[in-house]
C-alpha cells in the first residue's frame, strides 16, 4: 500500500512530455513519462520530481487517473452498502426497501470489481489504487432508516456528479462508454432512493424528489457535474486511507 | 431541415431502407441482430490508435449529428409529456401527475438547450416532427378515443418507460461522437443522467425495479406486432454481461455476480440507427 508512486515518479523524464502522450504508447508500457507530471517549475527537469509525500498514493493522470478515481468511488459505495446489508435497519426493512438496497449493494460491488480488473489488466500494479481503502462511516447509524437513506442519497448523487464531471477527462472512447454505462445506473439508484424519501413526504415536491430541483437544474434540465477535486473533498469525511489527485482537475 | 430527410441521412444503412415502409424498416432493424460490437472491446485497449476505431464503432457520426438526434428524441419526449398532462388522464393521481410535471419540465428544457446549442454552433436545429403516440390508432394513451382512463393510464406509463429507457441508451451511444468537445460532452452526460433518473422513477411507478434486468422489457404483449417489436428493440442487448471484454459475472461470487445483477449494474448503448428506428414508430412527418 505504501510508496506506490515512487517508482513511477522516478521515471519521469522531461518536462515536455504531455500527459496526453501516454496514450500514444503501448497500452501496457505505462511506467514511462506521461503519467506523473505535476507541472513542476523546476528548471532541472532531468531530475526526478521530489515526491512531496511518498506515503500517499496519487491517482495519476489521464485514463489511469480517472479509472483509479472511479475505483475509489466504487470502493466507497460498495463498503457503505456492505455495511447497510449487514445492519439492523436493512434486516428489518420492508421488502421494497430491502430489495433496492440489496440491488445497490450488488451493483456497487460489481462496479468495484470491474474497475479492479480493468485497472490491473491495463496498468502496472504499482500505479493501481490499493484494493482495500479504509472508510469511516461512524457518522452513519446503520440501524436507522433515515440515516441510511440520506447517506445513500448523498453517495448516489455524488457518484452521478463525479462521473458526469470525469467524462471529459477520459481519453479512450471505450472507457467513456463504460463510464456512461455505469453513471446511468448510479442515476437510477439516486432516483430510487430519492423516490422512497420523497414518497414519505407525500407532497407534490416529495413526488418530484427523484429528480428534484435541488439536484437537477430546473431551467436547463441538467444534472450535476463536478471535477474530482470537488468530489474528493466532499467525500473526504468518509475516506480514511489518504490519497491525492494531483493530476486531476 | 426536414426531419424525416435528416433521419434518413442520419441512418447509415439508409440505402437498404430507402422506400421501405416503417414496418419494413423495423424488420430490417431486427434482422441486424444483437449489437455485439461494443462488447468486444478488449481490455488491452488503452492505445490512442483505438480511439478513432472505437469512435466509429460507437456509431458516432459527428457531434452535430449526435445533437440533432438528441433533439429529435427530446422533441418526442417533450411533446409526449405535454400531451399527457393536457389529457386529464393523470388528474386524479397526484403522484403520477407530479412525476410527469417534473419530467415534462426537464424535457422541454432539454429541447431549448439543444436548440440553442446547435444555433450557437452555427447549425440549424432539425424542425419538430409531427408525432403520433397512438401508433396508427392502435393505442389511446391520452384517452382521445374514450378507451377509458385505466387503459390510457397504463399505456401512458408504458410509453414513458420506453421513451426514457431509449433516451438513456441513445445518449450513451452518442458519447463517443462528442469526445472532441468537453462542454458538449459534459452537457450530454448531464442530460443522460437526468433521463436515467426519469427512467428509474417511471419504472418504479409501474411496479418494476428502477434498473433493467437482462433484456426483460417489463411490458406486456401490446397486441400490435410493430409495437411489440419496438418494445423489444428498446431492451435488446441489455442482457450483455461483457464490459471491456470481460464477463463481469465472473469477477466474483455471490449475489453481485449473478447474470441478473451483472446486467442491471450496466446500462447498454443504442446506436444512432437503433434509436432512430424506435423513434420513427411515432413520427408521422
Amino acid at each position: 500500500m505504501k510508496n506506490k508512486n515512487v517508482k513511477v515518479e522516478s521515471l519521469v523524464t522531461k518536462k515536455g512530455n504531455k500527459r496526453r502522450q501516454f496514450l500514444k504508447m503501448s497500452g501496457l508500457a505505462i511506467a514511462g513519462s506521461g503519467l506523473i507530471l505535476s507541472c513542476s517549475d523546476d528548471d532541472d527537469f532531468t531530475e526526478p520530481i521530489p515526491d512531496p509525500d511518498p506515503e500517499t498514493f496519487d491517482l495519476g493522470g489521464g485514463d489511469l487517473g480517472v479509472l483509479n478515481y472511479a475505483y475509489a468511488l466504487e470502493q466507497l459505495e460498495a463498503d457503505f452498502y456492505t455495511k447497510v446489508v449487514n445492519g439492523s435497519y436493512w434486516s428489518g426493512a420492508i421488502e421494497e426497501e430491502k430489495q433496492i438496497l440489496q440491488d445497490l449493494y450488488n451493483h456497487e460491488v460489481n462496479h468495484r470489481e470491474f474497475f479492479k480488473a480493468a485497472l490491473n489488466a491495463n496498468f502496472d500494479a504499482n500505479v493501481v489504487l490499493p484494493e482495500s481503502l479504509e472508510f469511516d462511516f461512524s457518522s452513519v447509524d446503520f440501524s436507522n432508516r433515515d440515516s441510511v437513506l440520506e447517506t445513500a442519497k448523498l453517495l448516489e448523487d455524488t457518484g452521478v456528479k463525479a462521473y458526469n464531471g470525469a467524462g471529459k477527462l477520459i481519453e479512450t472512447a471505450a472507457y467513456l462508454v463504460i463510464a456512461g454505462k455505469i453513471v446511468s445506473v448510479e442515476a437510477r439508484h439516486a432516483a430510487a432512493i430519492r423516490s422512497i424519501i420523497g414518497n414519505d413526504m407525500n407532497t407534490m415536491e416529495g413526488f418530484k424528489l427523484f429528480a428534484g430541483d435541488d439536484i437537477v437544474n430546473s431551467t436547463t434540465g441538467l444534472d450535476g457535474a463536478e471535477n474530482p477535486s470537488v468530489i474528493i473533498n466532499a467525500a473526504g469525511g468518509f475516506i480514511v486511507t489518504p490519497f491525492t489527485a494531483n493530476q486531476l482537475p | 431541415m426536414n426531419l424525416i430527410k435528416f433521419l434518413d441521412e442520419f441512418t447509415s444503412d439508409n440505402l437498404a431502407k430507402k422506400g421501405a415502409s416503417r414496418r419494413d424498416a423495423f424488420s430490417t432493424f431486427t434482422s441486424l441482430g444483437k449489437k455485439a460490437a461494443i462488447a468486444a472491446v478488449p481490455f488491452g485497449m488503452a492505445v490512442a490508435s483505438n480511439k478513432a476505431k472505437a469512435a466509429t464503432m460507437f456509431q458516432s457520426n459527428n457531434a452535430v449529428g449526435a445533437l440533432q438526434l438528441a433533439l429529435t428524441l427530446e422533441y418526442l419526449e417533450a411533446d409526449f409529456y405535454a400531451k399527457a398532462l393536457d389529457s386529464g388522464v393523470l388528474s386524479n393521481n397526484a403522484k403520477a401527475e407530479a412525476i410527469y410535471q417534473q419530467i415534462s419540465m426537464h424535457e422541454s428544457a432539454h429541447v431549448n438547450l439543444l436548440k440553442s446549442t446547435l444555433e450557437s454552433l452555427g447549425e440549424t436545429p432539425v424542425a419538430e416532427p409531427m408525432f403520433d403516440f397512438t401508433v396508427g390508432g392502435n393505442f389511446d394513451p391520452f384517452n382521445d378515443n374514450n378507451s377509458g382512463n385505466e387503459v390510457a393510464y397504463t399505456q401512458l406509463l408504458i410509453l414513458a418507460q420506453a421513451f426514457e429507457d431509449t433516451g438513456v441508451r441513445a445518449y450513451k451511444g452518442q458519447a463517443g461522437a462528442l469526445m472532441g468537445n468537453s462542454d458538449l460532452l459534459t452537457a450530454a452526460l448531464q442530460i443522460h443522467s437526468v433521463e436515467a433518473r426519469h427512467a428509474s422513477e417511471i419504472r418504479r411507478l409501474r411496479g418494476l425495479e428502477g434498473w433493467i434486468t437482462l433484456d426483460n422489457t417489463g411490458i406486456p404483449d401490446l397486441g400490435v406486432p410493430d409495437a411489440n417489436e419496438g418494445v423489444e428493440a428498446v431492451y435488446d442487448g441489455e442482457e450483455n454481461l461483457s464490459q471491456g471484454g470481460v464477463d463481469v459475472s465472473t469477477l466474483g461470487d455471490g449475489s453481485p455476480f449473478t447474470p441478473e445483477a451483472s446486467s442491471q449494474a450496466y446500462d447498454e448503448i443504442l446506436t444512432g440507427d437503433e434509436a432512430t428506428t424506435i423513434a420513427s414508430l411515432f413520427i408521422v412527418s
